[in-house]
């Protein structure tokens, strides 16, 4: 197995898909004409198959972005390219949902009234690539390498939260995306559940190279697992600072009690901070 | 396996404690009405009700008796008829109305000044707009469950989180796969609710409409429903009769909510083990 992680970590960019572009994005909300800017001027280029990490305080303007690439939410201007291909931009003001850019939630969104297996099955059974019976037998196999056999005829509700989350990212990866948009997907667990979790994603990574857009405010989840960091300032949210997390991959825990790691935090602690600090004291105002 | 027995136990003896008490409840009752026949002073209420002895009495005689079983199977027809209609109208009417928007400002406010209008307050009405009793019975009833009905499912399917729609959309599901595959299943759990509910509404209602109506016209409260039937026992003084025309709408409704819930639980499988 180390084997395949060395090859799949040396495997870089070039043939990969799912790169994105973020050009001079601005989003603002107009509820009853009092605009606000949750998006300003923000520029961010993510090459395939990295691991982008973006890190901000709560409610910055970072699942803004996401639902931006997604195809939940429009923009109000800038663009927004996934390889060269226009997303959303001048004239097309909110992308196309589509199979190539899947979301993981922050709290799932499995469907509670599907089997797991069904659940894994139902994007290519929208599609209708492919006969059923290919799509369930990909799907079985799918779930077994990531360590979910077994489960295929719970209900998602039968299962524990860090079970349900690996489900989604199957779920998701069934599709082949080119990206896979994670919004605080691990924010409900408990941090011995995370770190399992953390291991499990990179495994599933590095077996299933796809560009990763990662929201989240846990530093500790974002140097683990990120190539970059990307910090946001508060809101409006536009990246204060990328830094490249010089940790080769494959990763594992054993990460975490390196000096570099421990460097990377004294770094990355004091910015977010400050902007967590901002964050709180403009909602004091708010309130 | 502890657990296991221990969990037996518990049942077991939850269930012990359901038979004494309702044998308890029974003893007090003989006991009240029976008072003033040994001890020679009648209780205020519970002196005048008939003993459940003589209710038993009553009710084994009634057994053998067709107009009885009648009663039963005209109030449940009525029951169903009314509740089976307004799950086939309610139901694809609420889920367009939480789906369209259009719709729903049409057909909303119209249904929101019918809504607080009592079944009941309709007798009079149905009874003078439908041709045949019959069919005024079964209005009435549709319309205790109708509302409830509508009501549940325009909630349940509103309250539908937005990331099953965008997960759905995502993975190419097309408009009808997305009412198919997540509006309709979303909303199974409140269909499912607001039938219950609806079914007990419906028992509530075809009594009194019943009482009012008249019942049909049956001759000495054969042909009537229960409704009827309690209240010709009533007219006719047999007091054993009125209860035990009530005990029999108890068991009449309670068997149409188990199954309903049996249906239900059926239907949403993953509601099970939460």
């Amino acid at each position: 197995m180390s084997a395949v992680l060395q090859q799949a970590g040396k495997a870089e960019k070039g043939v990969l898909k799912g790169a994105i572009r973020i050009e001079d994005v601005v989003k603002i909300y107009d509820p009853d004409g009092a605009a606000v800017m949750a998006v300003d001027h923000c520029s961010l280029d993510i090459p395939a198959g990295e691991i982008c990490m973006i890190v901000g305080p709560s409610g910055c303007g970072k699942t803004t972005l996401l639902n931006a690439i997604a195809g939940f939410h429009s923009i109000t201007s800038g663009s927004i390219y996934l390889d060269d291909e226009l997303l959303c931009g001048p004239g097309k003001p909110m992308a196309q949902p589509g199979s190539d850019r899947i979301v993981v939630f922050q709290n799932g969104a499995l469907f509670p009234w599907k089997s797991n297996l069904d659940n894994v099955a139902f994007g290519l059974m929208m599609q209708g690539k492919l006969g059923k019976k290919e799509i369930y037998d990909k799907a079985r196999s799918m779930m077994a390498d990531a360590g979910l056999s077994g489960t295929e005829h719970n209900f998602p509700g039968e299962v524990s939260s860090g079970l349900r989350r690996r489900v989604e990212i199957v779920r998701a990866l069934m599709n082949e995306p080119k990206v896979l948009l994670f919004d605080e997907p691990y924010r409900a667990l408990d941090s011995l559940t995370k770190s399992v979790m953390h291991e499990a994603l990179l495994e599933i990574y590095y077996k299933n190279k796809v560009t990763i857009f990662f929201i989240t405010h846990d530093l500790e989840e974002a140097i683990f697992l990120g190539h970059r960091l990307v910090i946001m300032t508060s809101r409006p949210c536009k990246p204060k600072k990328i830094i490249d997390v010089d940790i080769p991959h494959p990763r594992d825990y054993s990460v975490l009690t390196s000096t570099r790691y421990r460097q990377l935090m004294d770094e990355t602690v004091e910015l977010v901070h400050e902007e967590a600090k901002k964050a709180f004291s403009a909602g004091e105002k708010e309130g | 396996m502890n657990i296991k027995r221990f969990r037996k136990e518990l049942f077991s003896r939850s269930k012990l404690r359901a038979i004494i008490a309702i044998f308890v409840f029974l003893a007090l009752w003989e006991l009240g009405s029976r008072s003033n026949e040994w001890f020679g002073f009648t209780p205020p209420w519970i002196g005048h009700v008939p003993a459940p002895t003589a209710v038993l009495v009553a009710w084994y005689a009634l057994l053998g008796d067709p107009g009885y079983w009648q009663s039963w199977y005209l109030s449940t027809l009525r029951v169903l008829a009314g509740f089976f209609a307004a799950m086939l109208i309610g139901i694809p009417l609420g889920l367009f109305m939480a789906v369209n928007k259009t719709f729903n400002g049409i057909v909303f406010p119209a249904f929101e000044i019918l809504r607080p209008i009592p079944p009941l307050a309709w007798v009079p009405a149905s009874i003078i707009f439908w041709p045949t009793q019959e069919l005024s019975i079964a209005f009435v009833t549709f319309l205790g469950a109708f509302y409830t009905i509508v009501i549940n499912v325009v909630g349940g399917a509103k309250s539908i989180d937005v990331r099953f729609f965008q997960s759905a959309q995502s993975m190419g599901s097309s408009q009808w796969d997305v009412f198919r595959r997540v509006v309709l299943p979303a909303t199974l759990p409140s269909i499912v609710v607001g039938s219950a509910v609806g079914m007990g509404i419906t028992w509530e209602v075809v009594v009194a409409a019943e009482m009012i109506s008249g019942g049909g016209g049956g001759e000495t409260g054969s042909g009537g429903g229960l409704g009827f039937f309690i209240w010709n026992s009533y007219v006719g003084g047999s007091y054993e009769q009125i209860v035990v025309g009530m005990i029999s709408i108890g068991i009449a409704g309670f068997i149409c909510s188990e199954l309903l819930r049996k249906l239900g639980s059926f239907f949403t499988p993953w509601l099970k083990k939460r």
